[in-house]
């Protein structure tokens, strides 16, 4: 009992601090620095200003829309995967992550040529440079998030309760909105909260793709920080922008739990899909997914007039531009990947459980807490940790741990988000019979609650894993030396000089990426599955 | 609990290995490492200092090893992000800063760094091969080490005898060349900026009506460099073929060329460009002030300036560094590029910029 209590004083203190080093103290110092003197009465003075307002109110609708988009094309998908056996299923599964790691440079450029090929960068259907692009943009970058996290809860409920709704006279459409949704609403929630901070604070996506005149406050506090030079103004703007994810996280929290219902593992064996169906969903996320990725393959092999590897072959080299070759930066770039997953799993994994067995305030804290950086801006976070965690023993600003800390803390939210409903809807009478057969606590924990988890888990992983692989805007506002070069800057560095060359390599390090990424989400998936079938022969 | 973790981290261990690839230790330069020579300084020798710099900083392995060989002092780089965050952090930590000297704050920024007195003044000897023209501030807060000019580049194959090439800023608001031009925001954007400098140093206080008739010439704006020079113009397949680049943008088109080519498809309209001087500062709080006296010496070095071209496609400021011929070879050197005094860009840089979205963008 007491190694009970150690332990979870251990699950409530280690996210805690973390939490508290890496995340609270930074936003508070600069916020403190930005709001004395003028600070306060530039915040006094945003709900007066009409520029402030338009800005707000782009934010807010443009992440909306983008996340309605966003799962609703995804849904379709989310069903096929959790319902279906296919040929080929893992590998669809793993490569709906990879337009997670590519640079919004890289997608822009994408964007840009998919739209000249189709017409669209002109008259009437005009893309470029138009909320549309910006809006396509994120329903590109996020429906692997509702795919997967939706799609890897949906797997675990029971078909039998639709089936014994279709038996009493219910159609599909009935079933699923009376039936299926209700269930999945916990999950549902999750992911679209996830998409939706995403969405808040985006950033290369509204540059790049909206064009120069529209902005949301992350763009805003990023300009008025880094090239006006006005602490107070970006303070002000960071400090809206902190209160309205605390809300926003605040109310999609309620949504979730809400409506947790039980969830036990199935022992039935999956369907194979109909020829029509699989077909229709293929082609959805073909278009949404592949098209641009097929964009990039297609430059990274074009050289002059025809086609060639040369690019490829080249990652080795070092160009005169980058201070180590391509190839050491994917390396760095996997290294980084990997001390972030880890520190993602055992933080967002401990408070996770603190989420679900934690006294009523404490797992709401931590439930709200660990959310938030996802929602506050890059600028914010990275100009923190520099005046915060600047004296030792703490003087981390130049250490090699800062930049995956950085990373862990965008993917500690995954890996709660996909966690927590998962948890929570394992039915407790599960775990009172086990108890009841004279299972320890860390029994059921060991045999009930882990193997149910594992694919959410995996899932976690492999999201903390591709965030942490593709990070660009924390990783750029914080210090580093030239031989710890990730592959999402250096693919940056090569594209911001002219030259084909220069700009074929970025295309093949981009597609490199892509695979590698689409490889270890799938190894790391391959090991959750493993974790999940173990309960299904036991049971 | 910890039944937890042995469960999670063959997972990652197994990413891990699978991650790992093959790839070869880091090649990237070891910047310590070289025992000091017998004749160095004694104070100095042993010491290491921190060179903060912007991204698009970097020398050739071995230049400076170069350095260590003579002082016995190591330098570390630390990357700030691009000029602007560069600046922005140094301003934030300042007393207790990253490192001992900054290198790569352009006169664009310089002012602003000034104002937060970032630096520490040293008077460095080597000044005397720097031209007068270059050593913009004359208390030697900071020390001139590069140069380079924003200018105008075009697609040359647009142009013939029916379209000659616009020689002029003035000819960019030519309806002949109507919809031709693409610039970048200069609120975001560091080329975007100098261009709107280079405006409103051609024409003063005229420069609101030469930028409302380069809108009525339908005008491009994007957010930043990449998106202009890829997205609009003609090399990155746009259809625009005049953009705000770099002088060296040609060069670097004939360098970085695939298949490899003699002569660039872009040049240079010298009428157009602002020059961008980079200075080098000493850190204010540094506990190395000898160390950074030295390394600011070193970078004004023949050593360290004849590295900079083909690096950083930028001119050495020192008169006595030789360029490279594939430098002479293929970058223009503006006789007469537009110019503004760094206080008045940092006076009135904010205004500026505010009252060209006014005019521009609204």
């Amino acid at each position: 009992m007491t190694a009970r209590r150690l332990g979870g004083a251990v699950a409530v203190a280690l996210p805690a601090a973390f939490l508290g080093v890496f995340f609270l103290y930074p936003v508070a110092a600069i916020v403190g620095r930005g709001l004395t003197g003028e600070g306060l009465d530039r915040l006094t003075g945003l709900p007066g200003s009409a520029s402030f307002r338009s800005v707000a109110w782009f934010t807010l609708w443009q992440a909306l829309v983008s996340t309605v988009l966003t799962v609703l094309i995804a849904l379709p998908g989310a069903h096929l995967l959790a319902r279906f056996r296919f040929r080929g299923r893992a590998a669809l599964r793993a490569l709906t992550t990879v337009p997670f790691v590519l640079p919004t440079v890289v997608v822009g450029s994408a964007f840009a040529a998919l739209f000249d090929r189709f017409g669209l960068d002109d008259g009437a259907f005009r893309m470029r440079h138009t909320v549309w692009a910006i809006l396509a943009a994120h329903v590109f970058f996020n429906v692997a998030v509702v795919l997967r996290t939706v799609g890897a809860f949906w797997e675990g409920l029971d078909p039998a309760v639709e089936e014994q709704a279709r038996v009493l006279g219910a159609g599909p459409w009935r079933t699923f909105w009376l039936v299926t949704l209700p269930r999945l609403w916990p999950a549902v929630a999750a992911a679209a909260s996830i998409v939706f901070l995403f969405c808040t604070t985006s950033f290369g996506v509204i540059l790049i793709l909206g064009g120069p005149t529209r902005a949301t406050l992350e763009t805003e506090i990023w300009r008025h920080a880094v090239w006006r030079g006005d602490l107070a103004s970006a303070t002000a703007l960071a400090v809206v922008q902190f209160v309205a994810v605390l809300a926003m996280v605040v109310v999609t929290n309620r949504l979730m739990r809400q409506r947790a219902v039980g969830q036990r593992p199935s022992a039935r064996r999956p369907q194979r899909p109909t020829g029509r169906l699989l077909g229709a969903n293929l082609a959805l996320l073909a278009t949404v997914l592949l098209l641009p990725v097929a964009v990039l393959v297609e430059r990274s092999l074009s050289v002059g007039d025809g086609y060639s590897l040369r690019h490829y072959g080249a990652l080795s080299d070092r160009v005169n531009l980058l201070p180590v070759s391509a190839l050491v930066a994917l390396r760095n770039s996997l290294l980084f990947a990997v001390v972030a997953t880890a520190l993602a799993l055992v933080v967002g994994g401990l408070a996770s459980l603190v989420v679900v067995h934690g006294r009523g305030w404490v797992s709401r804290v931590f439930d709200l807490g660990l959310m938030l950086p996802l929602g506050v801006s890059a600028v914010t976070l990275g100009f923190g940790m520099l005046i915060a965690l600047d004296d030792p023993p703490l003087d981390l600003r130049t250490s090699r741990w800062l930049v995956p800390v950085a990373h862990a803390l965008v993917g500690i939210p995954f890996v709660m988000r996909t966690l927590v409903p998962t948890l929570r809807s394992i039915d407790d009478r599960l775990r009172e019979a086990a108890a009841v057969l004279g299972a320890s606590p860390n029994r059921v924990l060991r045999e009930i609650d882990l193997p149910i988890a594992g694919r959410a888990v995996a899932v976690g992983a492999a999201f903390a894993f591709a965030i942490s692989l593709g990070e660009f805007g924390a990783t750029s506002f914080l210090p580093r030396q030239p031989d710890r070069l990730t592959a999402p800057l250096a693919l940056f560095r090569l594209l911001g000089t002219p030259g084909d060359l220069l700009r074929g390599q970025a295309m093949a390090l981009a597609v490199v990426l892509m695979l590698l990424t689409a490889t270890c989400v799938l190894v790391i998936e391959s090991r959750g599955r493993f974790g999940s079938g173990v309960v299904r022969g036991d049971l | 609990m910890h039944r937890i973790l042995t469960r999670v981290f063959p997972i990652v261990a197994a990413a891990c290995v699978l991650a790992a690839c093959g790839s070869d230790a880091p090649t990237g330069v070891g910047l310590s490492g070289s025992a000091p020579t017998t004749g160095a300084p004694e104070p100095i020798a042993g010491q290491a200092i921190t060179l903060v710099t912007h991204d698009s900083f970097w020398v050739s392995p071995g230049t400076l090893e170069a350095f260590t060989a003579e002082t016995g002092v190591t330098v570390t780089i630390e990357y700030a992000g691009d000029t602007g965050m560069m600046v922005a952090t140094s301003i934030l930590t300042a007393g207790n800063p990253i490192g001992d000297v900054m290198y790569g704050v352009d006169n664009t920024f310089l002012q602003r760094a000034l104002d937060a007195d970032l630096f520490e003044a040293y008077e460095s000897p080597a000044l005397v091969n720097v031209p007068e023209s270059l050593q913009l501030d004359p208390g030697h807060r900071v020390t001139p080490i590069d140069f380079g000019d924003v200018c105008a580049n075009y697609w040359i194959d647009r142009f013939d005898d029916d379209l000659p090439v616009p020689s002029t800023l003035a000819d960019l608001a030519d309806p002949a060349y109507k919809g031709l031009l693409v610039v970048e925001n200069p609120e975001t954007s560091s080329p975007g900026l100098a261009f709107l400098l280079a405006t409103i140093a051609e024409f003063g206080d005229g420069w609101e009506d030469y930028w409302r008739s380069l809108r009525d010439n339908d005008v491009a704006v994007t957010a930043g460099w990449e998106d202009a020079y890829y997205g609009e113009f003609v090399s990155g397949g746009g259809d625009r073929p005049i953009v705000i680049s770099y002088a060296s943008s040609p060069p670097a088109e004939v360098i970085y060329a695939d298949p490899p080519v003699d002569t660039a498809p872009t040049g240079v309209i010298t009428d157009t460009c602002f020059r961008q001087v980079e200075f080098a500062g000493i850190l204010a709080g540094t506990t190395h002030r000898a160390a950074a006296e030295a390394l600011i010496d070193f970078l004004l070095s023949d050593t360290f300036q004849e590295d900079i071209p083909l690096n950083m496609f930028v001119f050495p400021a020192s008169t006595t560094a030789d360029l490279p011929q594939a430098f002479i070879d293929h970058v223009v050197l503006p006789d007469d590029p537009h110019t503004l005094a760094h206080a008045d860009i940092g006076a009135n840089r904010n205004a500026w910029t505010e009252r060209w979205t006014e005019i521009v963008l609204r």
